[in-house]
């Protein structure tokens, strides 16, 4: 029904615009006007109230939004993608709605849920994170964002002994590089959230409790050999705080983490010593704080992951289910998870997309126009959000 | 008798003939090698190696006197009756395919080329046509175009010529007396071709210049395009030769239904070293497995995917279809064109005889003939040599 609906209002509004282009024969191009909502486009902006009404269309995220929850997070062709648009404009999918109706409804009280997002490589793992994380931002969550995981397993040009155990690695630019997004992430909290207890970074360096987090960041940026395991008291801190019960002076908060390309944490690593010898994950320190934060030990949040074949390092490129790629250990320590399956566009989002790139006049080529292009761009991309995407930046 | 066969048998021997004559009673002069410019290798047998070198280029200028062609004529057919007997077949009912077969059966050869093989055909077909004297005991020529040296095409031209001026003349009287009128029956030349320069010669028996030819075309499309060429419709059909059809020498397998009563098809393809399977079934979904593995997977350049979208898209079946392929060996690039190839294959008996004719002239129903070239001695590769150094 709802099927029918799209279709009937999409008719009427393309012979709504049809007749006034026909009315205004001077003008070549179909009139803007604000009467004529492009059909993919929905009327709702805020996440947490978007329904299966709005499933397949796109919502615009206005740019400080942008900004301020996304600073690393967003992939790097969607970037480019929003540059060249001029806006942010994200699709509403069954996934996403999946995920936003389940952070809905879950209770609080009880230890964090851990989602699982996977699928093929291309079909929109990470969008739909960041839909969930915009809607989480949107009603006052704390957001721990790793953009992707698998960064921090190979390309480290630095690899200091950690001084807090010393079999352990630090990756002290990496470490500062994600504390300073979460302070832009995270400003409003900074100054709410106390710490529990006296951390020694150094002979001469130390916090003292009942200090704002703020300070914190501010040691870890400041100090960046010790980044990492500012990041671990961080990470930490709002462990304990978020599962404690309503304080008199902080307030209860819930916190979500997000981590992208999780199955780099259990996989291996290409980096290595300076004796020539391999490092397991395990060995890293940043590997080993988000290891424990994915534990569903604390309650008052929630956890979604997705998984990634693309940056994953010695994985079959065909593999995308989760015990393929996270391995028999990963599996185990992420067990027991809700798995929430990815597939790529339905024939209602295909057509979206397909809308929205001839509005956005991304489709230059006369017979994309067309329904046989049409047809053709199907067949070639088999729907494939990616494929689609680079199939028509050609044209 | 018998002493010639043995000289014949030498001569064959000789001229490093590959059988040996079993059978002397049988006259084994009209069994032939066929070669481009008929040597004829029976003859009359020349003992030096000079003497017989000589003789072999003697023989490709010398003329068959009509006599002799006739005596050959004779001795071919009493050899095809002798040939019936001794395979044991009528006489009578003794066909051109018979012989063959019996020929090869009798003389085995392991030679590849084909017209190296030992074949007895009429006379007509092996020794070429060639022109009776012409010239009477007075010497003096019967044809009075002789002294221009192309008498035949000459007198064809002049033919030709001929019927034209009768045909303009023919139309200057209907327009006089009023009669002339545009929709005359024109003689349809569609799937028909003028003959090739090599065939108009064999027909005239005379060698002819490119120019003279492409006057003799022009002078035949100037004779089509009267309004009254239909009068000499026979006259013209006599020089073009009908074109076959290529696709209705294809076999196509009828369409097949599985126990659900989906109809379904098969068709296999090669491109070199890669062999492929399909089966095209029509539920509708467009979906496309590949070894059991998603296409967009399996393929994941652009160009392979779009080498299988060709056929279906050239029939406009893009999403209408379900494809379930097998491939194996080759390359990702092979494995594509065989899928094509394949698919093209499978789709035929799903459509129609206008459409398969233009998916043959589309080039789909084609397989590639290219394979990977030898690689030769005294060269790095097929075509690459070693460095040259001039020292």
């Amino acid at each position: 029904m709802i099927m029918a609906l799209y279709r009937l209002t999409g008719r009427l509004c393309r012979a709504v615009s049809q007749t006034r282009s026909l009315g205004t024969a001077a003008v070549e191009a179909e009139p803007p006007a604000s009467g004529t909502r492009a059909i993919f486009r929905t009327v709702q902006q805020d996440p947490a109230h978007h329904s299966e009404q709005d499933l397949g269309q796109y919502y615009t995220l206005p740019p400080d939004h942008v900004c301020s929850v996304f600073p690393h997070g967003l992939p790097r062709h969607f970037q480019l993608q929003m540059k060249t648009f001029n806006e942010t404009c994200v699709m509403v999918r069954e996934p996403a709605l999946e995920l936003i109706s389940h952070l809905k409804k879950a209770d609080y009280s009880k230890p964090a849920l851990r989602y699982l997002l996977y699928g093929v490589t291309g079909t929109g793992k990470t969008m739909t994170l960041c839909h969930a994380l915009h809607y989480c931002s949107t009603q006052g969550w704390v957001v721990v964002h790793i953009p992707d995981a698998h960064l921090w397993v190979k390309n480290c040009k630095e690899l200091i002994p950690s001084s807090y155990n010393s079999s352990r690695l630090d990756q002290p630019i990496l470490a500062s590089q994600w504390l300073k997004n979460f302070g832009i992430t995270n400003k409003h909290f900074l100054s709410k959230i106390k710490t529990t207890k006296t951390y020694m970074w150094t002979k001469r360096e130390s916090t003292e409790e009942g200090q704002p987090l703020g300070e914190l960041l501010e040691k870890g940026l400041t100090r960046i050999k010790s980044s990492s395991d500012v990041m671990g008291a961080l990470l930490r801190e709002l462990r304990l705080q978020c599962s404690k019960p309503q304080d008199e002076g902080s307030g209860a908060f819930r916190l979500v983490v997000a981590v992208d390309g999780v199955n780099a944490l259990w996989g291996r690593t290409t980096l290595r010593r300076e004796n020539k010898n391999k490092v397991e994950p395990e060995e890293l320190t940043v590997v080993q704080n988000l290891r424990k934060m994915l534990k569903n030990d604390w309650c008052g949040g929630a956890i979604i992951t997705s998984l990634s074949q693309s940056g994953s390092l010695f994985t079959p490129r065909l593999a995308y289910l989760p015990h393929e790629l996270l391995g028999k250990e990963g599996f185990d320590s992420l067990d027991p998870f809700i798995p929430v399956p990815v597939p790529g566009y339905s024939e209602k989002e295909f057509e979206s997309c397909y809308q929205y790139y001839i509005d956005r006049k991304w489709l230059q080529h006369s017979q994309s126009h067309t329904e046989e292009g049409k047809k053709e761009l199907i067949f070639l991309s088999n729907r494939n959000p990616a494929v689609f995407e680079k199939l028509c930046a050609a044209l | 008798m018998a002493a010639y066969s043995e000289k014949v048998a030498r001569s064959f021997l000789r001229s490093g003939a590959v059988f040996a004559l079993v059978n002397s009673t049988f006259s084994s002069r009209n069994v032939f090698q066929l070669k481009r410019t008929v040597p004829l290798l029976v003859r009359h047998i020349q003992t030096s190696s000079v003497v017989r070198k000589r003789s072999l280029a003697a023989t490709s200028q010398e003329k068959f006197t009509e006599e002799y062609i006739r005596k050959q004529i004779e001795e071919f057919n009493i050899g095809k009756r002798h040939l019936a007997n001794m395979m044991g077949e009528d006489p009578e009912t003794f066909s051109q395919e018979d012989i063959d077969r019996s020929i090869a059966y009798l003389f085995p050869s392991g030679l590849f080329e084909k017209k190296a093989r030992p074949v007895m055909k009429h006379p007509d077909e092996i020794f070429p046509k060639q022109k009776a004297v012409q010239w009477g005991e007075d010497g003096r020529p019967f044809h009075f175009l002789f002294y221009t040296g192309k008498q035949s095409y000459y007198m064809l031209m002049h033919n030709i010529y001929g019927k034209v001026l009768k045909l303009e003349k023919y139309e200057d009287r209907m327009r006089n007396k009023g009669l002339f009128s545009q929709d005359t029956k024109t003689i349809s030349v569609i799937g028909s071709r003028w003959l090739l320069k090599e065939e108009l010669e064999e027909m005239l028996v005379e060698v002819m210049s490119d120019h003279d030819y492409s006057h003799f075309l022009q002078l035949m499309e100037r004779l089509l395009a009267l309004p009254y060429s239909h009068v000499e419709e026979e006259f013209i059909q006599s020089f073009r030769k009908q074109l076959e059809v290529q696709s209705s020498k294809q076999v196509v397998p009828p369409l097949q239904f599985d126990e659900k009563g989906i109809a379904f098809s098969t068709g296999e393809g090669r491109r070199k070293m890669a062999t492929a399977s399909v089966v095209v079934r029509d539920v509708g979904s467009g979906k496309v497995t590949v070894n059991g593995i998603d296409y967009l997977q399996y393929f994941v350049i652009l160009q392979d995917r779009e080498q299988l979208m060709f056929p279906l898209q050239f029939l406009d079946q893009l999403g209408k279809h379900d494809l379930e392929c097998h491939v194996t060996g080759g390359g990702r690039s092979a494995q594509a064109g065989a899928l094509r190839l394949a698919i093209s294959r499978a789709l035929l008996s799903c459509v129609s005889e206008s459409e398969r004719e233009a998916m043959r002239q589309a080039g789909l129903l084609t397989p590639d003939p290219r394979v990977k070239e030898r690689k030769k001695p005294g060269l790095a590769k097929a075509r690459k040599r070693y460095t040259w150094k001039k020292r």
